[in-house]
């Protein structure tokens, strides 16, 4: 099949008004005739489940979570990013949708982006109205910040708690449709299939999370916005139950699985502190404008360190080495999340990590204390250091914190066209589940903007031009195709509770996150990435003989959701390793050790590599198909990133 | 650095709704001081899985303290001893070596038992669609900045709109009353301009729902605001009880 963006042509500016008016449109009358499921409840599910609703569409809106207000994105702290240009310090849409491009290395549509950032500002106009409490400034005007090295401000804020508080929001709004009738909620569901009838979407499989039954539900249109897949890395920040089973099952009923390999890492995490470690907390990239990052000067005083032989506030001026101030002089300590991170695990594999297990860079704050006082750090940081203190135990006012980087985010996902359709007509993708916006790198307070955007401000253009397409006839699951479907979900499910072997799936999990951490994580050369699949390959057999999941269907049972997300990671981590095998280029944030600057920066490759790489499934344990999507750019120019 | 520890663990179990439950103890070896609550438990759940016993079962998604999953009854507190901490955000140096810890799930009849130490708590999703929200659909507001709010009102708003929906304030409650939870709502969108064209009918909504759940009546003990992670303020009840007053002197908005 040959990809078809179907990206309006027209100047950038126009591109998505005159795309709106090309749409087709379904009927006000009509719309109640029509059924859309959406699965997730994040911001992306969420606002597209309410907005649909409103303008009349009957929904069903699915959550595995035990109501519709713990999806993932509740997590989120910094911020969204908007082009208000609230401050007068310059920001405009383009510049906006300019930062984002570059940010991305330059690997996300031109034409979404600006979308992306066009909407932006509808968005914090929508969630002041439902009563988001944005901070504000004395004068009662919305305050911002400046977010992640951007040069202007334009993030939007809510505490250290903007996720909850805008996805309160969108809950609020779907909160008022169920109480209409309008959305029917499922949650403590899990998708389990997708049902395709000649070759479009109409319905979903799903699994009650309390009785077990497995469920047919017929659609006209089915929405996935079911958040990323960081957890095949098992430890994330992201929520325990993040997953990539939705959007896998799509990818093999069809859906194409754009740039897999494109994972962010944060750098500034709380180290892990032992094997029990189930999930990284993040720690707001703030800290940098204000702590400087460093390590011993030498494996030897690394080693005492890590003996507890000296103590760190002991330790001398010269044998420390501020390692981000010594190779990028012009950005120091505020170089971009993906330099920042890719230096830290460089000093741990040199040997002169910290912390008893020797995987931490320490982040100081002493020398910004002596300078504004440890009252001004306070109100600038409290919560943080005291959420640092709480895990640790170390008191950061006192000794500087430990940090690692952690992966954070997907920017990988289903492809999608500008109408946000998967290459299977009816199956749409949006938020994080996607390919999306936001290209090898995403940007701070950029990911909660992109979900808003989908569910709020595009969907419910570009659903309409399909569904007016079909037509309202009702749909139901009696066509075969659910029964086939459902009965391929029941005869894995048996095959998962089967598994009555030595080794619990969390252990597998754990072996599958080291093996994509180690060579699939922020730096990979071919040799490492082509161990790993070797080891994948293997982790995988191994798991469908040796796994232990106990319990039935008929009732709750962690060990068998958990049994069935593991199994779609384990192929979806073969998938990211041939992806980054492909990809022959340093690029955002993957450092390809085959494509370097002689200072040993990353080297992108424009003329081979400017393509969204999008893979098509062809059958269990045999290779992908690769389709590329070149990219295009008209309106920035592509210049390489440098930060000495 | 302090050692690992040893712990006893008495541990509410029961099977489904419909079963009758009880107290079962497990020994939980070689804790680090470092693990957090719910890790302990990992831990322990690990141990059974290999014995392929059934693991205990809890909710937990973000661990860390904003998601609302979580509701443990530690030692006869809802999220435990420390102060201001949901029970993912719990660490095992709060224990000593040695220790005994009884965990239970939420105790309220509103939130019915589905397995173990997990409780059914969509009442409070339902108070929430009976009125905690303001009527705007997508698209057609005004700009942002059209409604300035005094940033006095604005942090008091989002004061109230921390609460997390994780119901400790119902299971601290001697009369599982869910009076904290629900004026927390209330309140956020009673102090905001953009909530005073429902204000009225809003309160009663929820209040009219929160009583059809079964939920208690507030005997202003207390113990929900000592016990609520975020440090909602029972002030928020006051505040609530006002606008339901003042509402049924209404009745309907003019
Ligand atoms: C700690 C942290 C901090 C962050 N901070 C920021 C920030 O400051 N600014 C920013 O812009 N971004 C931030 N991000 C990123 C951002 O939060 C996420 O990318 C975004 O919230 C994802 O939203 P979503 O709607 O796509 O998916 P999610 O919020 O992840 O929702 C997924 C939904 O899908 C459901 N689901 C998944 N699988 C299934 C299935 N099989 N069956 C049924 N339901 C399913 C889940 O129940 C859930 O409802 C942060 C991320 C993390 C981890
Ligand atoms: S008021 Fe406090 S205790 Fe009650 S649900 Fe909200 S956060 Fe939890
Ligand atoms: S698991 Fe999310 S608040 Fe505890």
């Amino acid at each position: 099949m040959m990809l078809d963006s179907k990206i309006p042509d027209g100047p950038l500016a126009e591109k998505w008004s005159k795309h709106k008016f090309n749409l087709k449109l379904v009927n006000p009358s009509n719309k109640r005739k029509y059924t859309v499921i959406v699965v997730g409840t994040g911001l992306a599910g969420s606002s597209a489940a309410a907005s649909l609703a409103e303008l009349g569409y009957n929904v069903k809106s699915f959550c595995f979570q035990d109501s519709p207000r713990r999806a993932h994105s509740i997590a989120a702290q910094g911020g969204i990013n908007a082009a208000k240009n609230y401050q007068n310090d310059g920001d405009s849409v383009f510049r906006l949708f300019y930062d984002t491009v570059k940010g991305g290395d330059y690997r996300a549509r031109e034409a979404n982006v600006y979308r992306l950032a066009d909407v932006s500002v509808n968005i914090i106009d929508q969630c002041v109205a439902q009563g988001v409490p944005f901070a504000r400034e004395y004068g009662g005007l919305l305050d911002n910040r400046s977010f992640g090295g951007a040069q202007v401000s334009r993030t939007f804020y809510a505490r250290g708690q903007t996720g909850q508080q805008l996805l309160l929001g969108a809950y609020s709004a779907q909160s008022r449709q169920i109480k209409l009738g309008k959305i029917e909620q499922y949650s403590r569901h899990e998708m389990m299939d997708v049902v395709t009838v000649d070759g479009q979407a109409k319905g979903i499989i799903t699994r009650d999370l309390i009785t077990g039954e497995i469920e047919s539900h017929a659609a006209h249109a089915v929405l996935l916005c079911t958040g990323g897949y960081g957890n095949v890395f098992y430890l994330s920040t992201n929520a325990m139950g993040c997953n990539v089973t939705a959007t896998w099952k799509a990818h093999k009923r069809g859906a194409y699985f754009g740039n897999p390999c494109f994972t962010q890492i944060h750098p500034t995490c709380i180290p892990v502190s032992g094997e029990h470690q189930s999930k990284l907390t993040l720690m707001s990239e703030s800290l940098r404008n204000d702590g400087r990052v460093w390590a011993p000067k030498t494996k030897e005083i690394a080693e005492k360190l890590r003996k507890s032989e000296i103590k760190v506030t002991d330790l001398k001026e010269e044998d420390r080495d501020y390692f981000l101030e010594r190779k990028y002089p012009a950005f120091g300590n505020l170089v971009p999340r993906d330099v920042a991170s890719r230096n830290a695990k460089e000093i741990v594999d040199e040997g002169r990590g910290v912390g008893k297990s020797g995987i931490a860079v320490y982040l100081d704050f002493a020398e910004s204390i002596s300078r504004l006082g440890e009252d001004s750090v306070r109100a600038k940081y409290g919560n943080l250091f005291d959420m640092y203190y709480q895990i640790t135990d170390e008191n950061p006012y006192q000794q500087p914190m430990r940090i690692y980087p952690a992966v954070h985010y997907t920017m990988g996902g289903l492809w999608v066209d500008y109408n946000l359709q998967t290459t299977v007509p009816g199956l749409y993708c949006l938020g994080e589940a996607n390919f999306s916006d936001h290209g090898a790198n995403r940007l701070g307070a950029s990911a909660l903007m992109q979900g808003l955007a989908d569910g709020y401000f595009v969907i419910p253009y570009t659903i309409g031009d399909y569904l007016a397409t079909i037509g309202p006839a009702a749909v139901d699951t009696s066509h075969p195709a659910f029964a086939e479907t459902k009965k391929h979900v029941e005869e894995r499910i048996q095959k998962l509770l089967s598994l009555k072997g030595t080794r619990t799936v969390d252990e597998f999990h754990r072996d599958l996150g080291l093996i994509m951490w180690e060579y699939c994580g922020m730096a990979r050369s071919e040799e490492g990435l082509i161990k790993a699949k070797g080891l994948i390959q293997e982790l995988r057999a191994s798991f469908w003989k040796d796994a232990i999941v106990p319990g039935t269907n008929e009732e709750v049972n962690t060990s068998l959701e958990k049994a069935g997300r593991v199994a779609d990671f384990l192929e979806l981590g073969e998938l990211m390793v041939d992806d980054a095998l492909d990809r022959r280029e340093s690029c955002g944030g993957h450092f390809r050790l085959e494509s370097q600057t002689e200072e040993g920066e990353a080297l992108r490759d424009d003329e081979n590599y400017a393509y969204v790489a999008a893979w098509e499934y062809k059958a269990d344990n045999s290779p992908e198909e690769l389709h590329k999507e070149e990219l295009v750019y008209e309106n920035v120019k592509l210049s390489q990133r440098s930060y000495k | 650095m302090s050692e690992n520890m040893n712990l006893t663990l008495k541990v509410w179990r029961q099977k489904n709704a419909e079963a009758k439950g009880q107290m079962v103890t497990y020994s939980a070896k070689n804790i680090s001081p470092d693990m957090s609550f719910l890790e302990m438990l990992d831990v322990v759940n690990e141990g059974l899985i290999k014995k392929y016993e059934d693991p205990i079962h809890f909710d937990h998604d973000c661990r860390e303290g904003i998601c609302g999953s979580c509701s443990l009854h530690i030692n006869g507190r809802p999220h435990g001893p420390k102060h201001a901490t949901t029970s993912c955000q719990l660490h095992m140096r709060s224990f000593k070596d040695g220790e005994t810890i009884v965990i239970e799930p939420w105790r309220a009849a509103a939130f019915p038992v589905i397995k173990d130490l997990s409780t059914n708590r969509q009442a409070f999703d339902r108070i929430q669609q009976a009125g905690g929200f303001i009527s705007v659909n997508t698209g057609g507001v005004p700009d942002a900045n059209e409604i300035p709010i005094p940033k006095v009102i604005a942090d008091e708003a989002f004061n109230s709109a921390t609460c997390i929906q994780c119901g400790a304030c119902v299971a601290a409650c001697k009369n599982a009353s869910a009076m904290l939870f629900v004026s927390a709502k209330v309140s956020q969108l009673a102090l905001l301009p953009q909530g005073q064209p429902e204000r009225y009918r809003r309160v009663q909504a929820m209040v009219a729902q929160m009583d059809a759940e079964g939920f208690g009546h507030c005997t202003n003990t207390g113990a929900c605001e000592a016990e609520c992670p975020k440090e909602i303020s029972i002030s928020n009840i006051a505040r609530m009880n006002r606008d339901y007053f003042t509402a049924r002197l209404i009745k309907d908005e003019v």
